[in-house]
């Protein structure tokens, strides 16, 4: 019998799949399919102060072996995850979650992050910081150390649980927004985000999504997303959670191989709402078939 | 939801750039008229939302309109093919709404889910009137179909080239009707709107990311908040929707 267990941030998990953010929406609507208790974690739809409705559409384009989404982050606020959400996630889902936080100011991450706080199921923080600051003129907090360091450190003194901070790859340098969240307090960085995309209706001779640019998704990001994940693992000494692209047992081990100590897996979820419970399922048989004995002994193994 | 490997039984044009699809599978999932598969196409990253046209058994019809390069592609699909679908999507018609007398409008491609919809309506014995608007003669399909179970069908082309000409609205103005259904493109939708003289439901359609409800892609606002079109959708109450 293999072990597929991994320990994050001091949590353990039965094993290292995490549905990613935005593409699981709370849960419930995968739990009608399958027992969703069998996934390692989840990640929940990123949750801001305010409810959000997100960006006009059309928000989706699909492109070669992937996707562009410009959903903005709709969600229904802080206080309605809170009182609604979670409560109905709860009945389906018994292990801790990881929550997943966004703003467009510091003091927008702060109050969420306080707020959501006293939910004991939230195991994690993860902190997206690709949105745009509003008062920065609009720069996403992840493409500056400065603003990314500003961010975690105060979120740092809003909560005791573990952060994990969501490392945009719209950077020249990703290593060095990892170096800044880790000098600010990090427990852990979880990487990629979506890489920033295009596509162009040929028929209208516009955008496809209403939003002109949206984030590429999907195994066309994964080399990229691995790359990254190398890097970062080289850069820091926190546990990474490895995503982008990933939609096999196969990608699991490799962003593992790479340096993740869990990993998330995003866009397969919305093509086959099975991809989680399937990846799951194969895992310990791909791991004998690669001679590995203990999931978590090869993280950062192919350095 | 279902997910489930389909078998194609048949696959033919049935009128210009649309064709008619025949598979046999697990239907189960599927419970009311509206509602729509969303199918993987070898080498296509999204899948491909169709809405079911009819449903004898398990056997499934699909009309679709070749408009891009994976509806070209489901048109090579020959019999025996399998197909990967998740079934049973979308809210579909709510039927216990209809008056006696209901009129089905439907424009190009949204005229297909009205066909399941008008044999349940009649199968509850409601009599049915359709109008059904397509841009030219040669994109005409189903009003044979559709004589069988209405008790009236008008068909309206722009050009004029077949049946009345013009727009399914200039037909609608002169019928009664208790209550209407529709589907088709959002102009006519919103034409639609401005004459009905009752309450109705419209079928929207939105570029769609999972169609299941998970990924938000497809969300539009209502007077009751917002709304998945693929999931709390895509039919809306007329006294909902925000034009």
């Amino acid at each position: 019998m293999v072990n597929t267990s991994v320990t994050l941030c001091g949590i353990r998990l039965d094993n290292p799949i995490i549905p990613a953010s935005g593409t699981f929406g709370f849960g419930y609507e995968f739990a009608e399919l399958y027992d969703i208790n069998l996934l390692g974690s989840l990640s929940i739809k990123g949750t801001t102060k305010e409810p959000r409705f997100g960006n006009p559409t059309p928000r989706i384009a699909e492109c070669p072996s992937g996707m562009i989404n410009s959903v903005g982050l709709q969600n229904p606020g802080a206080e309605a995850v809170l009182k609604e959400e979670l409560p109905r996630l709860k009945r389906c889902f018994s292990k801790p979650i990881m929550a997943n936080v966004s703003g467009f100011s510091t003091e927008e991450y702060v109050t969420t992050v306080e707020r959501l706080d006293t939910e004991a199921q939230i195991g994690w923080f993860e902190i997206n910081i690709s949105c745009p600051n509003v008062h920065g003129g609009g720069m996403s907090f992840g493409t500056s150390s400065s603003a990314a360091s500003s961010v975690v450190s105060a979120v740092r003194r809003a909560t005791a649980k573990p952060l994990i901070i969501k490392l945009s790859p719209n950077v020249t340098d990703i290593t060095e927004i990892a170096k800044a969240c880790e000098a600010a307090g990090a427990d852990g960085i979880s990487l990629i985000n979506t890489l920033l995309g295009m596509r162009i209706d040929l028929r209208r001779k516009k955008p496809v999504v209403a939003n002109r640019m949206g984030g590429l998704s999907g195994p066309a990001v994964f080399p990229v997303a691995l790359r990254m994940v190398w890097q970062v693992y080289e850069a820091v000494r926190l546990p990474i959670v490895g995503m982008g692209g990933v939609c096999s047992a196969e990608d699991v081990i490799e962003m593992m191989l790479a340096g993740a100590t869990a990993v998330e897996v995003g866009a397969a979820n919305l093509v086959d709402p099975f991809a989680c419970r399937d990846i799951v399922r194969k895992l310990p048989e791909v791991m004998a078939q690669y001679g590995i004995q203990n999931l978590s002994d090869i993280t950062g193994g192919a350095h | 939801m279902k997910q489930t490997v389909f078998t194609v039984t048949e696959n033919r044009t049935i009128a210009r750039n649309t064709c008619l699809m025949t598979l046999r599978g697990d239907t189960a999932a599927i419970t009311s008229p509206g509602q729509f598969v969303n199918l993987r196409l070898e080498g296509r990253y999204l899948r491909r939302p169709i809405s079911v046209c009819d449903l004898n058994g398990d056997c499934l019809t699909l009309i679709y309109k070749v408009v891009g390069g994976g509806t070209a592609q489901m048109r090579e699909l020959k019999p025996g093919c399998s197909l990967d679908l998740l079934t049973g999507l979308g809210n579909g018609y709510d039927l216990s709404k209809s008056t006696d007398s209901p009129l089905l409008v439907g424009g190009g491609v949204g005229v297909p889910p009205l066909y399941l919809l008008s044999k349940s309506l009649a199968a509850a014995g409601r009599k049915v009137k359709a109008i059904l608007g397509f841009n030219t003669r040669d994109e005409v399909f189903f009003e044979e179909e559709f004589s069988q179970i209405c008790t009236e069908v008008v068909i309206a082309t722009a050009d004029g080239s077949y049946g009345k000409r013009g727009f399914v609205t200039d037909v609608m103005k002169e019928m009664t009707y208790g209550y209407f259904y529709t589907c088709g493109p959002e102009p006519m939708l919103k034409a639609i709107d401005k004459i009905a003289v009752t309450s109705g439901q419209f079928s929207f359609e939105e570029r769609m990311g999972c169609g299941f409800g998970a990924c938000m892609g497809c969300s539009c606002m209502t007077k009751y908040g917002s709304k998945r079109i693929c999931r709390d959708g895509p039919v809306l109450t007329r006294e909902e929707i925000i034009w």
